[in-house]
C-alpha cells in the first residue's frame, strides 16, 4: 500500500540521516518538542536555521576574503554558526565547524579556507537531505490523511447502501410479486434468505 | 519584529508568582516561573522558548541584550530568572550578567556552545548561577527553578539580618557575617538597601568614616607588602598565616589577609583569562576594561571615602589597629563592607593591572597615591588603554588631576555617580563593532528561497532541491549558495531511474529534470561561445539574458524571481559539469568558475531589483561584470534562443511550454532528458 510504503520511506530516510551522522540527538529533542500546538515545529525550526545560517556564512566568507584576515572576528562568527548548527542537531556541520575553529585558532588561513568549503558543503548537503525528508514526510502525512478520508467516505457509502437495502427488503415482505424482479437482478442469495424469513414469518 | 516580540510577550509580567521567601511557595511552582531569554541566535531562541514553554514556564524572549536590560529595568519584579547567551554582538554576556546581578539581583544562567574551562570559570567569577552548554537539552532547563529558590532564600536570610542594621546591638554579629561573606554574596547585600540609599549613606558618613571604619583599608603600601609576601611564598603556597607573618603589619588579622588573598586570586584569574584572549580577540579586552570601569564606577563614591582615609596615612594605621582590635561597627558597617569590598576591587584592579610591575615607581609616588588613594603612575600604553576605556565610559573630566593625571582622572571620573545605563550605552557603543547591515540584505535571497522551500507546496519543494545543486567552487569566491557534490549523483536518478518510487516526488523530479535538462540542452551548443567568454561584457550580457530566458521557461510559479533563483544554479551546474567533464582543462575550469560566478551574480542581479546593490562590491576579483538589468520579456528571449540554441525540438518544446501547460513540454523532455543524460556523465 502506498501509505505504508511512504511511511517506510520516511523512516528509512530518517534512520539513514542518523546513521550517516548528519543528525544527532538534538534533532530528536526537537522532534519531541513537536506537539499538536506546533505540528510543524521541526520543519519551522530547520527553515529558520537555514535562513539565518546563510547570513552567518556570508559573514564568515566576508571575513575570510578581507585582507588581513581578522582571525578573532572569524572565530566569533564561526562560533555563532556552530552554536546555531548544534541547536538543530546538525552533527557533521558542527564537526566541520570545530575543525575550522582549530585552524582559525592556529591562524592558518589556508586551513580555514579549506575547511570553510567543507562547512558550506555539509551545510548544503544537509539542507537538501532535510528538504527531501520533509517532502516525504509531508507527502506521507498528506496521503495518510487522504487515505483516512477515503476510508471514511467508503464506510459512509456502505452504510447508506445498507440502509437502502433495508428499505427494499421491507418492501419485499409486503409484496411477494417483487420476488421475481429481485431474482432477475441477481441478488439471489439474499433473496433466498429473506424468502425463508418471510416464509417463517408467514408460518408464524 | 524582535522588539515587538519582547514587548508583546511581556504582558504576563504580573506579580502572580511574587512570593516571599519565607512563605510556602505556591503550589503550582515551578510552573509559571517567569523566564527571560536573551540570545542573538534566532534558531536557538525559538528552541529555548519552546522548551521552556513545555516546562510550563512563562517565557519572554529577546535577541538583544540592551532591550533585555531595559525590559528588566522597566519591570523590576517582572522576571524570576534570566537566561543569557555569552557571545552576543551588542553586549558581552558577562557584562549583562553583572548588570543584572547588581541592578536587579536576579539569578542569571549563562549559555554557550563554548565549554572551555576558562569561559565557565569566567561565568562563575562574574556571578552566574549556572552555565549551560549548547545545545541545551530540556532536562537542563527543567531544574532552573532551583536557582530562583536558592537566591530568594539567601536574600531573605540577609534581609532578616540586615533589618536590624539600625540598631547597634547586632552590629558585631553583622560585621562578622560581612567579614566572612565572599564576594559572590555581595549581590545579596544589594537587596537589603537600594543603591541610592547606600550611596547617600556613604556620603553622609564621609566625615565620620575614618574613625568608625571597620574594615581594613588596603592602602598601596600595604598591598605592596602583601603582593611581595605572596610572591615570596609563591602564589600556590601563599597561606594567609604565612603572609601575615611576612608582612608583619601590626593590627592586621589573618582574616583580613585571607579575604584579601581570595580577592587577589580572583583578580589574577581574571587577568590571566584576559591575557589569553588578548591575542585572539581584542574586543574581549575592552568589555573587560569597561567591566572593570563599570564595577569601579558603581562604587565611585567609595573612592571618596578611601581618599579621605588615604589622606591620613597615619590614621589608616590607626584604623587598622582599631579594625584589628575592636571591629567596632557602626551603621555604616553593613553597606560599607560590601562597598569596601567592591572598592577594593576597584582600587586593586587598576593598580594591580598597571602597577604590578612597577611597585618601585609606585612606592616612589606614595605620597601622591595616598593623597588620592589612587595609583597615579602607570605605563603610557596602559594609561592609554585605561584612558580609552575611561573615555568610553563617558568621561566627565571634571576633576582632572595634574599629578599623573590620567590614572587619577579616570578613577575620579568613575567616582562620579553615573547611571549604569549611561555607562552601558557608552561603553557598548565604543567597544562593539557593528556589522554592516547592507551585507545582510543580499543574503536574503538565499533566505527567501529557503523560506519558499519550507512554506510552499511540494512542487515548490522540488524547485528548492533543484536550486541547491550548485557544485562547490574551488575558491571562496562563490556566494553562499548551496553547494553540493551530489549533483552528479542527482542527475543520475533523473536520467536512469525515472524518479524515486515516491509517488509525489516522481512528478517533482521530472520537473527538476525539466529545468535541468533544459539547461544542459541549452548550453552545450552555446558552450563554445561561452568558452570565449573571457572578459567581454557583451557576452556576459548574453549569458545573463540566456539565463534570464531560462528563468522564464522554468518559472511555473507566480513568483518568477524565485524560479530564477532556483533554476539558474542548476543550469550553471550542468553547464559547469558538462564543460569540466568534456575538456577537463584549466581554461574551462576557470571559465566554469567564472560562469558560475557570473551566473550566480546574474541570479543575484535578478534579485537585486529587490535588494541592495552592494553585491557587486562584495564580489572579489570578478572578471565578468554583469550589469543590473531587468528581466527581458518573452519576445527577446525567443530570439535569443534561436540565436544560441540550434535545436529545433528544444525550441518547439519551449514554445509549447510557454503557450500551453507543462505537460506537453514534459513529454518532450522525458525523451530529451534521457538522451541528454549522457552529457553530464
Amino acid at each position: 500500500m502506498d501509505r505504508n510504503h511512504l511511511k517506510r520511506q520516511v523512516d528509512l530516510m530518517k534512520r539513514s540521516l542518523f546513521d550517516q551522522g548528519y543528525l544527532d540527538e538534538q534533532f530528536i529533542q526537537l522532534e519531541e518538542l513537536q506537539d499538536d500546538d506546533n505540528p510543524n515545529f521541526v520543519e519551522e525550526i530547520v527553515t529558520l536555521f537555514f535562513n539565518d545560517s546563510a547570513r552567518l556564512l556570508q559573514n564568515i566568507e566576508q571575513a575570510l576574503v578581507s585582507v588581513p584576515i581578522d582571525f578573532a572576528r572569524l572565530d566569533n562568527y564561526m562560533h555563532q554558526f556552530k552554536g546555531s548548527s548544534s541547536s538543530i542537531g546538525a552533527k557533521r556541520v558542527k564537526n566541520e565547524c570545530t575543525r575550522f575553529k582549530e585552524y582559525c585558532t592556529a591562524g592558518n588561513a589556508e586551513g580555514c579556507f579549506r575547511t570553510f568549503v567543507q562547512v558550506k558543503q555539509e551545510h548544503a548537503i544537509l539542507r537538501t537531505k532535510l528538504e527531501t525528508y520533509f517532502q516525504a514526510y509531508i507527502s506521507f502525512m498528506c496521503v495518510f490523511v487522504l487515505v483516512i478520508f477515503a476510508l471514511t467516505y467508503i464506510c459512509l457509502l456502505f452504510c447508506l447502501y445498507l440502509f437502502s437495502w433495508q428499505d427494499k427488503l421491507d418492501h419485499l415482505g409486503l409484496q411477494e410479486v417483487k420476488l421475481d424482479d429481485y431474482m432477475d437482478e441477481g441478488g439471489s442469495l439474499i433473496i433466498d434468505l429473506y424468502y425463508k424469513y418471510d416464509k417463517a414469518h408467514m408460518i408464524e | 519584529m524582535n522588539q515587538s516580540n519582547c514587548k508583546g510577550s511581556m504582558s504576563t509580567a504580573s506579580s502572580s508568582t511574587n512570593w516571599k521567601a519565607n512563605d510556602v511557595v505556591p503550589d503550582q511552582f515551578p510552573a509559571g516561573l517567569r523566564v527571560l531569554v536573551v540570545d542573538d541566535d534566532p534558531t536557538c531562541l525559538v528552541i529555548l522558548e519552546k522548551m521552556l514553554r513545555t516546562c510550563l514556564y512563562e517565557v519572554t524572549k529577546c535577541n538583544r541584550a540592551e532591550v533585555a536590560l531595559s525590559m528588566l529595568r522597566e519591570n523590576k519584579n517582572g522576571f524570576d530568572i534570566v537566561i543569557s547567551d555569552v557571545h552576543m554582538p551588542d553586549m558581552d554576556g558577562f557584562k549583562l550578567l553583572e548588570h543584572i546581578g547588581l541592578e536587579m539581583d536576579l539569578p542569571v544562567i549563562m549559555m554557550s556552545a563554548d565549554d572551555g574551562k576558562q569561559v565557565v570559570m569566567k561565568g562563575v567569577t562574574h556571578g552566574a548561577c549556572d552555565y549551560l552548554i549548547k545545545p541545551v537539552r530540556i532536562e537542563a532547563l527543567k531544574n532552573i527553578w532551583q536557582h530562583v529558590v536558592r537566591k530568594k532564600k539567601n536574600e531573605w536570610k540577609d534581609l532578616e539580618q540586615s533589618g536590624s542594621v539600625e540598631e547597634g546591638d547586632r552590629q558585631q554579629k553583622l560585621s562578622e557575617d560581612v567579614d566572612y561573606s565572599s564576594s559572590a554574596n555581595e549581590g545579596n547585600w544589594k537587596n537589603s538597601k537600594k543603591r541610592k540609599d547606600e550611596e547617600e549613606e556613604t556620603e553622609d558618613r564621609d566625615d565620620t568614616s575614618t574613625l568608625k571604619k571597620p574594615r581594613v583599608v588596603w592602602s598601596v603600601e600595604l598591598h605592596q607588602q602583601f603582593v611581595a609576601a605572596v610572591n615570596q611564598l609563591g602564589i600556590d603556597k601563599a597561606v594567609p598565616k604565612k603572609i601575615l607573618e611576612l608582612m608583619n603589619v601590626p593590627g592586621l588579622t589573618r582574616e583580613n589577609v585571607a579575604s584579601h588573598l581570595q580577592k587577589y586570586r580572583l583578580y589574577l584569574r581574571r587577568l590571566s583569562g584576559v591575557s589569553q584572549h588578548q591575542g585572539m580577540n581584542n574586543s574581549f579586552m575592552s568589555p573587560q576594561d569597561a567591566t572593570f570601569g563599570a564595577m569601579s564606577s558603581l562604587n565611585g563614591l567609595d573612592l571618596q571615602t578611601l581618599s579621605v582615609t588615604g589622606q591620613l596615612p597615619a590614621q589608616s594605621l590607626a584604623t587598622l589597629q582599631a579594625a584589628g582590635l575592636g571591629r567596632s561597627t557602626t551603621k555604616s558597617s553593613i553597606p560599607m563592607p560590601l562597598v569596601d569590598q567592591r572598592n577594593l576591587f576597584s582600587f586593586e584592579n587598576p593598580k594591580l593591572r598597571f602597577g604590578e610591575g612597577q611597585q618601585q615607581q609606585m612606592s616612589s609616588n606614595k605620597p601622591m597615591n595616598l593623597l588620592h588613594g589612587i595609583p597615579t603612575t602607570m605605563e603610557p600604553k596602559q594609561l592609554a588603554s585605561l584612558h580609552q576605556s575611561a573615555q568610553s565610559i563617558g568621561s566627565m573630566n571634571m576633576q582632572v588631576n595634574t599629578h599623573g593625571g590620567q590614572g587619577s582622572s579616570l578613577l575620579m571620573q568613575m567616582a562620579q555617580p553615573q547611571s549604569r545605563g549611561q555607562i552601558l550605552n557608552e561603553s557598548t557603543s565604543s567597544h562593539v563593532p557593528r556589522l554592516p547591515s547592507s551585507i545582510g540584505q543580499p543574503i536574503m535571497t538565499n533566505g527567501i528561497a529557503g523560506g519558499v522551500i519550507g512554506r510552499n507546496g511540494i512542487g515548490d519543494n522540488s524547485r528548492g532541491t533543484g536550486y541547491n545543486q550548485v557544485p562547490p567552487s574551488s575558491s571562496m569566491l562563490s556566494f553562499p549558495m548551496n553547494h553540493t557534490t551530489e549533483l552528479a549523483g542527482n542527475s543520475f536518478p533523473l536520467g536512469s531511474t525515472p524518479g524515486i518510487s515516491n509517488v509525489t516526488s516522481k512528478g517533482s523530479f521530472q520537473e527538476e529534470g525539466n529545468s535541468e535538462m533544459k539547461g544542459s540542452a541549452g548550453f552545450p551548443p552555446s558552450y563554445d561561445i561561452f568558452n570565449d567568454l573571457q572578459q567581454h561584457q557583451h557576452k556576459s550580457h548574453d549569458w545573463e539574458l540566456q539565463n534570464v530566458g531560462l528563468h522564464f521557461d522554468a518559472s511555473q510559479n507566480a513568483n518568477p524571481i524565485q524560479g530564477n533563483l532556483d533554476v539558474s544554479p542548476s543550469v550553471l551546474v550542468h553547464q559547469g559539469y558538462s564543460s569540466s567533464q568534456r575538456s577537463g582543462q584549466n581554461r574551462n575550469a576557470s571559465a566554469v568558475g567564472r560562469a558560475m560566478f557570473s551566473g550566480v551574480e546574474c541570479v543575484e542581479q535578478g534579485n537585486m531589483q529587490n535588494f541592495s546593490p552592494h553585491l557587486n562590491n562584495l564580489l572579489v576579483d570578478n572578471s565578468v561584470r554583469v550589469k543590473a538589468e531587468t528581466i527581458p520579456d518573452a519576445n527577446c528571449q525567443t530570439t535569443l534562443f534561436t540565436e544560441h540554441f540550434g535545436q529545433d525540438d528544444l525550441m518547439s518544446a519551449l514554445l509549447k511550454q510557454q503557450q500551453g501547460g507543462i505537460g506537453t513540454a514534459e513529454t518532450d523532455f522525458d525523451l530529451d532528458g534521457y538522451s541528454m543524460d549522457n552529457i553530464p556523465v
